[in-house]
């Protein structure tokens, strides 16, 4: 397996040569890295939408192939398709490409580099579960491509369907499936209470089906080579191929002297369940975060043993989320970079459970208290309360993933707290490493 | 089998009735929300489960059949 870096393109494991129907990589990426896929380039590497004629049939292949979500949860998408297929009158379908995590850029990258296997997923998925209505949930401005790739396949005539897109709002919980709901129906991009779910009451009471825009990508693959092809790659229980965007300083300089601004972010398509020391090469490296900032830090001791797949993190405590894999570099301080993280979690709240509204920012302020120096012996235990106090009690999950977050952060830089509370920092550079947005924090008017 | 008490916490905005008719069941948190036992409401405080409900001024109490 071979990667090499690549910066804003693309970059990929290749499975040795380029075999569009081999069952090697790259699947979902362009078979020349950099190039994005044309409508062209795509109907002559994967051929026409292989439509099945009817609802219901294509949801064996899927089931078959084990396809599991890659928007964060993980969930059986022959399942959700099954829910949906099953309602009757009006059905609703969303391509969820609003990549709202500020360290995952894999969704960004897939829209423009390969628009229209979206597209063909989400025309396939309709036909599934028998919706009649599509919408493409999307940052403005994310990727003209698949604009592109729309007004081609309409020219063409290629789809059954009609695509309205959808702008979402620059907030981290603006792709939450209730959120979105939300905002296709006017309002502010929000989290509702759950039950019911989406798939069940979405849009204007419709089922509605949302699937994140590479898990569409993939079912387009699987209507056209088939599950057994798709189970070639990963593993039993996490068949396939996944994008992650990864995190590193790419390493030559000695710690300390790296100059500032030296992060390197790579999309890399790896098969489910390799080692993740095939992603992370680098030597000076202190911990890792997997799963972006609803996600989980372990100790660079543990690297020898995780692989890229969900059953093996579990036993880590740790899932993979939407694919985010961040390696801290050993010259930075973990208490800093974990502080920072919180304090726009704290922000992102949509505000509107007590325990979340209250809980974030106090949580925010202490590790903030944790990441100076010398703290008040109090700070720990409050930081502990109130992790304990907001999980579980959200509508949606953004307390339990800042929560898992806080937790790991806590336990992986234990020494850096003793450190600290000493009056001391092991850190030789003080550049963030973990991206976030700036301009923090915004205003109620950003939720729309 | 018994029903189980459930908030939903967007619609709570913490007047805390239900922790004053019902405390053996709910306590507030340190921001005055409350905090619901986990376990299925007992027979014998049936009656005061469905008060608590029904004087919540949010309307964010609710009782669920197990």
């Amino acid at each position: 397996m071979t990667m090499a870096p690549a910066n804003e393109t693309v970059d990929e494991a290749t499975g040795g040569a380029a075999r569009p129907y081999a069952s090697g990589l790259p699947r979902l990426l362009p078979l020349v890295p950099g190039v994005p896929e044309d409508l062209r380039a795509h109907l002559a590497r994967h051929g026409r939408l292989p439509y099945r004629g009817g609802p219901g049939l294509l949801i064996g292949s899927v089931e078959e192939a084990g396809l599991t979500g890659r928007g964060g949860a993980a969930f059986l998408v022959s399942r959700k398709l099954a829910i949906v297929a099953r309602a009757r009158g009006r059905k609703v379908i969303v391509a969820n490409g609003a990549e709202s995590e500020p360290a995952s850029h894999k969704d960004a990258l897939l829209l423009r580099a390969a628009p229209n296997l979206v597209l063909d997923g989400l025309q396939l998925a309709a036909e599934a579960i028998g919706a009649r209505e599509a919408y493409l949930y999307l940052h403005p401005g994310v990727s003209p491509e698949i604009l592109r790739a729309l007004n081609q396949r309409e020219a063409a005539g290629l789809d059954w369907l009609g695509v309205t897109i959808v702008e979402a709002p620059p907030r981290f919980l603006a792709g939450q499936e209730s959120a979105l709901v939300n905002r296709l129906g006017g309002g502010p991009a929000v989290p509702t209470f759950v039950p019911p779910r989406v798939s069940e009451r979405g849009l204007g009471g419709a089922p509605t089906l949302v699937q994140n825009v590479e898990t569409l990508a993939h079912l387009a693959l699987i209507a056209r080579y088939g599950p057994r092809w798709f189970r070639a790659l990963g593993t039993a229980q996490e068949p396939g191929s996944m994008l992650t965007t990864v995190h590193t300083q790419p390493s030559g300089g000695s710690a300390g002297s790296s100059p500032p601004g030296q992060h390197n972010t790579q999309i890399i398509e790896a098969e489910i369940g390799t080692p993740l020391r095939a992603l992370i090469h680098q030597d000076s490296v202190q911990a890792v975060l997997i799963g972006g900032f609803h996600g989980t830090w372990l100790p660079i001791t543990t690297i020898g043993t995780l692989t890229l797949d969900n059953e093996a993190l579990k036993t880590h405590g740790a899932a993979l989320g939407a694919g985010v894999i961040a390696a801290l570099p050993a010259d930075r301080c973990g208490l800093a970079e974990a502080a920072r993280v919180v304090r726009y979690l704290a922000a992102e709240s949509a505000g509107q459970c007590g325990p979340c509204l209250n809980g974030l920012p106090r949580m925010a302020a202490a590790l903030a208290e944790l990441s100076g120096r010398g703290h008040r012996r109090q700070t720990r235990t409050d930081l502990e309360r109130w992790a304990g106090l907001v999980t579980g009690r959200g509508a949606c999950n953004h307390p339990d993933g800042t929560v898992r977050f806080v937790r790991s952060a806590l336990t992986v830089f234990a020494p850096e707290i003793s450190l600290h509370a000493r009056g001391l920092c092991s850190a030789t550079n003080r550049t963030p490493f973990l991206p976030l947005p700036g301009g923090m924090p915004m205003t109620e008017d950003d939720w729309t | 089998m018994a029903d189980t008490l459930r908030v939903n916490p967007i619609n709570c905005s913490g007047h805390g009735v239900c922790a004053e008719l019902l405390p053996e069941l709910v306590t507030l948190d340190e921001w005055g929300y409350p905090i619901i036992a986990n376990s299925p409401v007992p027979p014998a405080l049936d009656l005061e489960a469905r008060r608590a409900v029904a004087a919540c001024p949010a309307l964010a109490l609710k009782l669920l059949r197990a």
